[in-house]
């Protein structure tokens, strides 16, 4: 453990095994970790299934338990997995070119929906803030949005073509309509609605300060004035907009090129996620996790984001993704090669600001 | 075989001759990490056969043990191979045949990053992209024809 910053530890709670392939992705369910509700969360594997894992609060007996697997449904490598916001459905995306809906009866996990339409793999899902719009995309180089409709309906009402390549990740705005994909082809489209009709209203490339490789997820931060990619060319980058003005003038408020934060991990940048505290967690092909906040040091010419913490073999092998649970306490989840999940706690000194 | 062949007459090559690998000393601790070199990961690939071509990849210099580094210390192993012609649509499937090979021989710490060599190919940034891009290679993986095809240029019999 090397501390860049501060009295900031992070502390392995558990390793969960189960998955017998490669962990690709994982997701916690939104409506988990407070009010009493036992922290819940989704992951999905190359070994075609979904698991569904929730804590135990009991001191006693193990941390985590496999409430359920989610297997028979998918026919390839499940990729993405992502919770509705009200937590009752959770959507899954794989390779055999379908995503399902499951939803969650009694403790038993159905699939009560099959969305098809790409040609072959789908890469990513995600749900807008509402839970009315599901958007998927696939190395068709298509994204589609689905709009959620009663008794579990689903229906396609736009097929968004304008990219070049395979599309890696979609993410919906954490408060807007508005959906970001990010892109084998080195770019991130933003799309928003313009009286039913769907269009990209930017496109950021390498000529806007963008990446030089495939893009392969981004997030955003709490307000949504700021979002973080992560790349293939080995670093993270951090775009912001005028969030106030979004919806004003000619309808989109451009996002522009803030920083760029390079040289902290030497291999592909596969996952970042931003807290809502303000922490950003990155992890990458080189088996390590990075940590970053906002820099507050005041210096005109001080970097804006700096390094807070790195875990160098922080898994046996690839870091797929890395996911911030909601609730009361802030626990960090990563998803690897080597088939398994772990869970970190970032030590409570550590809150991203004011230190 | 297709009728059209990528590259009907390929130049043979006489194989390289084997060297026996050092026997570990009779005091090594059995459950030592064991280093690898470029000779030992040379021998992991020179028997991978051509897509098209009753030829292994050493025999059409498509590989040398040159092509191969090794930097033990970081797990990292990088292979450049070189395709018989500058359009060779076979270039993926032999990268993607050098990556299942490797990811069945090595242990799963070492990081494989598969090339071809600079200026020996038309597409060059777009076959480095997708052979590096575990994804694809993990989709790739699942598809029957594909394996198949993988499958035939690593046929234990050949060699």
């Amino acid at each position: 453990m090397e501390l860049s910053e501060g009295a900031c530890e992070l502390k392995l709670l558990d390793r969960l095994e189960g998955h017998s392939d490669r962990v690709w992705s994982l997701a916690w369910n939104p409506a988990t970790g407070s009010a009493g509700v036992p922290l819940v969360f989704a992951s999905c594997s190359g070994d075609k299934t979904v698991r569904v894992w929730e804590h135990a609060p009991s001191p006693s007996s193990a941390s985590w338990t496999c409430k359920a697997v989610l297997e028979d449904t998918h026919t390839r490598t499940v990729r993405s997995c992502a919770w509705s916001p009200d937590g009752k459905l959770l959507a899954t995306g794989s390779f055999d070119a379908t995503t399902s809906i499951w939803e969650n009866v009694g403790g038993d996990f159905e699939c009560v929906a099959t969305l098809e339409g790409h040609e072959n793999e789908v890469k990513s899902v995600s749900w807008n803030a509402g839970g009315t719009l599901l958007a998927t995309c696939g190395r068709d180089k298509s994204v589609w949005i689905w709009e959620a409709e009663l008794a579990n309906e689903f229906e396609c009402v736009s097929v968004l073509q304008g990219h070049t390549q395979d599309v890696k990740m979609v993410q919906w705005h954490p408060t807007m309509d508005v959906l970001f994909s990010c892109s084998y082809d080195n770019t991130i489209k933003v799309w928003a609605d313009d009286d039913d009709d769907w269009r990209c209203v930017q496109t950021l490339g390498e000529p806007n300060n963008g990446h030089s490789s495939t893009i392969w997820a981004l997030s955003f931060n709490a307000s949504g004035d700021k979002m973080v990619s992560c790349s293939d060319d080995l670093t993270l980058k951090i775009w912001e907009t005028n969030n106030m003005n979004m919806h004003s003038g000619d309808g989109h408020a451009p996002w522009r090129h803030l920083c760029t934060l390079s040289g902290y991990h030497d291999r592909t940048i596969f996952s970042v996620h931003w807290s809502s505290e303000g922490i950003i967690a990155s992890g990458a092909a080189d088996d390590g996790i990075r940590f970053f906040v906002e820099n507050k040091d005041g210096l005109v010419d001080g970097p804006l984001y700096k390094l807070l913490l790195k875990k160098e073999k922080a898994h046996e092998m690839d870091v797929n993704s890395v996911q911030w649970s909601p609730g009361e306490k802030r626990l960090l989840a990563s998803a690897s090669d080597d088939g398994t999940i772990k869970i970190w706690e970032l030590a409570s000194l550590c809150t991203g600001n004011g230190y | 075989m297709v009728s059209e062949l990528i590259n009907a007459n390929p130049i043979v090559y006489e194989k390289k001759e084997r060297r026996a690998r050092s026997e570990p000393s009779d005091y090594a601790d059995e459950y030592a990490v064991e280093p690898i070199d470029q000779q030992e990961v040379f021998d992991h690939v020179r028997d991978i056969k051509d897509p098209e071509h009753p030829y292994s990849l050493e025999e059409l210099k498509v590989i040398t043990e040159d092509a191969i580094e090794v930097d033990d210390k970081q797990s990292n192993v990088r292979v450049t191979f070189t395709p018989t012609v500058e359009h060779c649509s076979m270039a993926t499937i032999i990268g993607l045949c050098l990556r299942v090979k490797l990811l069945r021989s090595l242990p799963s710490r070492y990081k494989v990053d598969i090339r071809v060599a600079p200026g020996s190919h038309a597409s060059e940034a777009a076959v480095n992209k997708q052979l590096n891009d575990k994804e694809r290679v993990a989709a790739a993986l699942e598809n029957p024809n594909l394996l198949d095809m993988v499958g035939e240029c690593l046929a234990p019999s050949y060699g």
